[in-house]
């Protein structure tokens, strides 16, 4: 580990002015910790935002309001997350084990760093570390890989859960920074690969999260996050998927769905909606608009089974949102 | 002698030890003016060093010293093979020249006032290579086949024309991914040295071994060392040996005339302490139409490194497990650009036993025979490997329990036939075995005027329990109660006992402890009043003649239920049950937790556990606790443990096999055959993972 100063921010003015100087927030740490221990990151100087006022949890009518520094396990039970959006409490509940959601804020869950093995290897080729040095992975190990939104650069998933049912209830963040606030959807936060790995999100230098809204929906109840993993517990998503969906008798009136493990960035899936749109909530139906899901998909050498994978997965959470299995 | 100790369930004499931290381990031995080792590991799969940037990190703050092969001291590394050793070969010799074997090699340490800096200054060193392309792929066409010295190969009959007239064959090939060890404690070394004289506060399953090791490698005399190891936090076989860690611990002490700790990380576990080898298997199995085996061929090839010969019993049991009249057996090596393998818990059986045992129950379906109804009619009067009587053997009694007490009546014979909802229900089931060892041990025992017994053995404790057993063991023997004895291990300069594996420690411990106690008793009848303390050592091991006449194991059923989600094929075990007659069971207690963690074990070895390498430059790509998967709780939800009586009065004087490689053995065969049984698929690569289930 490379010795870092850390100095607490009594203020979000003030946080926000050290992060443009060039500090680094930490909230939980349970991810910056880890990498900063590998030498993965090497930030010199850390702001501990802990001690500021985003820890809050409330309704305002029918939207949900997060504090970023809310920590995912009081998020998950807290009871407007299970009046107002349930999948969200089912997606983190899935997430990582009771210690690290104890520690895990919001906010820091969203800008987690991928999985991807090589990313931690320091003696490995890895674009996202190093722009430019080759992706270990692609001609690697790629199981975990995406099958969406990759490029010959970097194939890595985005592992949050969260961000997947927030990114299908299409929640939006208010982030402030020295430019001042502005507020956009959750799923605007994550970049593509493209030619620039190492670029993963949409922050600008100095932005904080400070609040995620989720908006009402009026058949927000009708949702379910499935996690397909082969250990029971504690494991990043094979392929997850977040369903939300409204019925009016035996048809689907309209859907909200979003993956992942199958992208490089949560991924909402807009053609599978449309697809699903006035459909009646039966297998058939289902497997054929989430056949479309795949369209485009370029596996890799370890992780074709997602292509199949994907699209089931897709049909059980829909299943399971319906209440038809 | 009074029966009032042995036999029950004694809680864990050092469990409010562990619980509460007073129970230390290698890596908390702490001295005062300690420094910190860290080791830089090779970046390349193979080839050599061309250039070290030593001097730039020697100058980081805190660094004491950067060791290479360009500076290190020349180590005597006199010969010395201890019985865990690879007869074949030379063992790894660290920091000696600038070849480098394999990925992850240890090819310099820094040694630093703090871990900090030890970590920065390994972090910054750069050295160069010569790269080489690794073989590493045991199934590569240019991996070099050894006819492994230690020859295990076995023949009976004519299998191959057997096989050709059999009215029933298949033929069935398997493959297991190498595993790692993982135990949750990671190894260490405290290494202190005063004058000549090298104290290792060291974390070994045979703190003899790696005193003797230590020495050879120096070139120092034996009774220089001194290896203390009190507790263990689990090891699954990786501290059989002693790594180049420990080495370098003592090295580095050496240069720098300071204590030195070293501790590996979680990713340096996967590269110099040993695995459970990848395993190629064939089998071919003829039989009648009413499922009596005529021929059975199984061929095994495991990994090893180029420059050792690890081997294991990976096919010798399909010479006594099934009675059949034709069989060979054949055991091949592959010489890969790796470490060297080691031991892991069911070593070679619980690998050997997954093929035999699928082909056995392939077998069933084919005959339309239930899998335990074809394991009775191939049960064999006795070891037809050797010709003679098994000293005692409850495999049919094992299935009858344990088919009453997993209600395997209900189960629906034919393959996809059973369902819970959406969720397809598959029942399995398999032998397990493992022989039943003992070796030479000794054992001191004390009787102190104020009525406690002090009994010392250089034995070790990896979690089985050996700290209470023995206690019961020495209690029984004196007849005291408990708390009257006072039982120590891990130290090498206790009576030397055999490695802490192989299922042999309360065989071989327990007999020379047994031994000792009787001999006290002896001595104190002589002198029957004292102030002095009584004293008496024993070194006991089996008796050649009863060794001669039979052939000893220990044998099981092991069952388990699996759940598929068909849709997205995640394979749950929603229960198990093993079932094991193994002579006399010490404690019933430790017993059933020994044997829950070795399942616990298969489960891992069924479903997740598998160490993946990169083709390109060998390296662990998967070496971490988030990508490495062993089971959890949720994957674990109902383990059940029960042993049948059986009274052995062959094996040793305590009449106990041994139980702790047995547990693993089995359950991953049990759980692919419930996923065939499930599916009607059947899968011959471990780990099964959910994408074989996508077109089950």
């Amino acid at each position: 580990m490379i010795p870092f100063t850390i100095t607490q921010a009594p203020s979000t003015h003030e946080a926000i002015q050290a992060a443009a100087a060039g500090g680094r927030y930490i909230a939980g740490g349970t991810t910056l910790i880890d990498l900063m221990r590998e030498e993965v990151e090497r930030p010199d100087r850390l702001i501990d935002i802990n001690a500021l006022p985003l820890k809050h949890i409330r309704a305002e009518g029918p939207d949900l309001i997060i504090g970023a520094l809310a920590r995912m396990s009081e998020v998950a039970v807290h009871p407007d997350t299970r009046r107002l959006h349930p999948v969200i409490g089912e997606a983190l509940i899935e997430g990582a084990s009771p210690q690290l959601r104890n520690m895990a804020s919001m906010g820091g869950n969203l800008l987690q760093r991928v999985r991807c093995p090589y990313f931690r290897m320091l003696d490995a080729p890895c674009n996202k570390r190093i722009p430019g040095s080759g992706c270990s992975a692609i001609d690697g190990l790629n199981i975990g890989h995406a099958i969406l939104g990759t490029s010959d650069q970097c194939a890595a998933t985005h592992p949050s859960d969260v961000a997947v049912a927030l990114v299908a209830l299409e929640a939006t963040m208010r982030v402030q920074g020295p430019q001042g606030e502005r507020t956009f959807p959750v799923e605007e936060l994550y970049r593509l690969p493209g030619d620039t790995p190492h670029l993963e999100h949409t922050l600008l230098p100095g932005e904080l999260i400070v609040e995620i809204r989720v908006p009402g929906l009026s058949y927000s109840r009708r949702a379910r996050y499935l996690k397909v993993r082969d250990r029971a517990s504690y494991e990043f998503a094979l392929i997850a998927a977040a369903a939300v969906i409204d019925l009016d008798g035996g048809v689907i009136r309209e859907a909200r769905l979003a993956v992942g493990g199958a992208g490089t960035r949560p991924w909402r899936l807009r053609a599978v909606e449309q697809a699903l749109k006035g459909k009646r909530l039966e297998r058939a139906t289902l497997e054929a608009a989430a056949r479309t899901a795949v369209e485009g998909a370029r596996p890799l050498s370890g992780n074709q089974y997602k292509v199949e994978l994907l699209p089931r997965t897709i049909v059980r959470a829909l299943e399971l949102a319906g209440e038809i299995a | 002698m009074t029966m009032n100790v042995i036999g029950k369930p004694v809680a864990r004499v050092d469990g409010r030890d562990k619980v509460t931290g007073r129970a230390l381990y290698a890596a908390e031995f702490n001295q005062s003016n300690q420094a910190y080792a860290v080791i830089v590991n090779a970046t390349v799969g193979l080839g050599r060093i061309t250039g070290i940037d030593q001097a730039a990190v020697a100058k980081m703050p805190g660094v004491l010293s950067v060791l290479s092969h360009l500076n290190a001291p020349k180590l005597a590394y006199r010969p010395h093979k201890g019985s865990i050793d690879p007869k074949t070969g030379e063992r790894l010799h660290v920091l000696q020249d600038e070849a480098v074997r394999f990925h992850g090699q240890p090819v310099a340490l820094i040694v630093a006032e703090t871990l900090d800096s030890a970590e920065r200054a390994a972090a910054a060193l750069r050295i160069t290579y010569e790269a080489q392309r690794p073989i590493i792929d045991i199934a590569d066409p240019d991996a070099r086949a050894i006819v492994p010295e230690s020859g295990r190969d076995h023949t009976r009959g004519d299998a191959e024309a057997a096989f050709a007239n059999a009215p029933v064959n298949l033929k069935a090939s398997y493959d297991i991914a190498r595993e790692n060890h993982n135990p949750m404690e990671p190894h260490a070394t405290v290494a202190v040295w005063k004058g000549d004289k090298l104290t290792l506060w060291s974390k070994s399953q045979y703190v003899v071994n790696e005193q003797a090791e230590i020495a050879a490698i120096f070139g120092i005399p034996l009774e220089n060392v001194q290896v203390i190891c009190p507790f263990i936090g689990g090891a699954f076989g990786t501290s059989l040996r002693t790594w180049s860690h420990v080495t370098l611990a003592a090295m580095a002490a050496r240069v720098t005339q300071r204590p030195v700790k070293l501790a590996l990380t979680r990713k340096q576990m996967f590269f110099t302490t040993g695995h459970r080898p990848r395993t190629l298997q064939h089998v071919a199995i003829g039989a009648t139409q009413d499922g009596k085996l005529t021929s059975l061929i199984h061929e095994g090839t495991g990994e090893t490194s180029r420059y050792e010969q690890f081997s294991e019993a990976l096919v010798a049991s399909s010479s006594y497990l099934v009675s059949c009249p034709n069989v060979t057996t054949r055991y091949r090596l592959a010489a890969l650009d790796t470490g060297t393998p080691v031991f892991m818990r069911g070593p070679g059986e619980a690998s050997g036993v997954f093929a035999l045992e699928s082909a056995l129950d392939e077998l069933s379906y084919k005959l339309n025979i239930d899998p335990i109804e074809l394991r009775r009619r191939n049960e064999p009067k006795l070891d037809e490997g050797v010709n003679k009587p098994f000293s005692s053997r409850s495999l049919i009694r094992c299935y009858d329990v344990g088919a009453e007490r997993f209600q395997w009546l209900n189960r629906m014979p034919q393959p996809r036939s059973m369902l819970d909802g959406r969720l397809r229900i598959g029942i399995g089931v398999a032998s397990a075995t493992y022989p039943a060892y003992q070796a030479q041990s000794s054992a001191r025992v004390r009787l102190l005027a104020s009525g406690i017994a002090e009994v010392e053995v250089a034995a070790s404790d990896m979690g089985p329990g050996t700290y209470t057993s023995m206690t019961q063991v020495a209690a029984e023997t004196l007849g005291l109660p408990i708390d009257k004895v006072r039982f120590s291990l891990g130290r090498s300069d206790f009576p030397p006992a055999p490695s802490h594996g192989g299922s042999w420690t309360m065989a071989s411990v327990g007999s020379a402890i047994r031994a000792a106690c009787i001999s006290v008793l002896e001595e104190a009848k002589k002198r029957p009043s004292t102030d002095r303390p009584l004293e008496a050592t024993a070194t006991t091991q089996r008796d050649a003649g009863v060794a001669g006449r039979f052939s000893m194991h220990a044998f099981g059923a092991v069952f388990a239920e699996v759940a598929i989600d068909p849709d997205v094929g995640t394979i749950r075990v929603r229960r198990a049950l093993g079932v094991y007659g193994a002579g006399r069971i010490i404690n019933p207690l430790l017993a059933t937790s020994q044997c829950t963690g070795g399942m616990i074990g298969g489960i891992g070895m069924a479903l997740m556990e598998r160490t993946v390498l990169d083709r390109r430059d060998g390296r662990p790509v998967n070496a971490h606790m988030a990508d490495y998967l062993m089971p959890v709780n949720l994957d674990t939800p109902k383990i059940e443990v029960q042993f049948v009586d059986e009274v052995d009065p062959h094996v040793n004087p305590l009449g106990v096999k041994g139980l702790g490689e047995i547990a693993l053995v089995g359950m991953a065969p049990a759980i692919a055959n419930a996923v065939f049984h499930a599916t009607g698929k059947r899968i011959r690569r471990l780990p099964i993972l959910l994408e074989d289930m996508l077109h089950a």
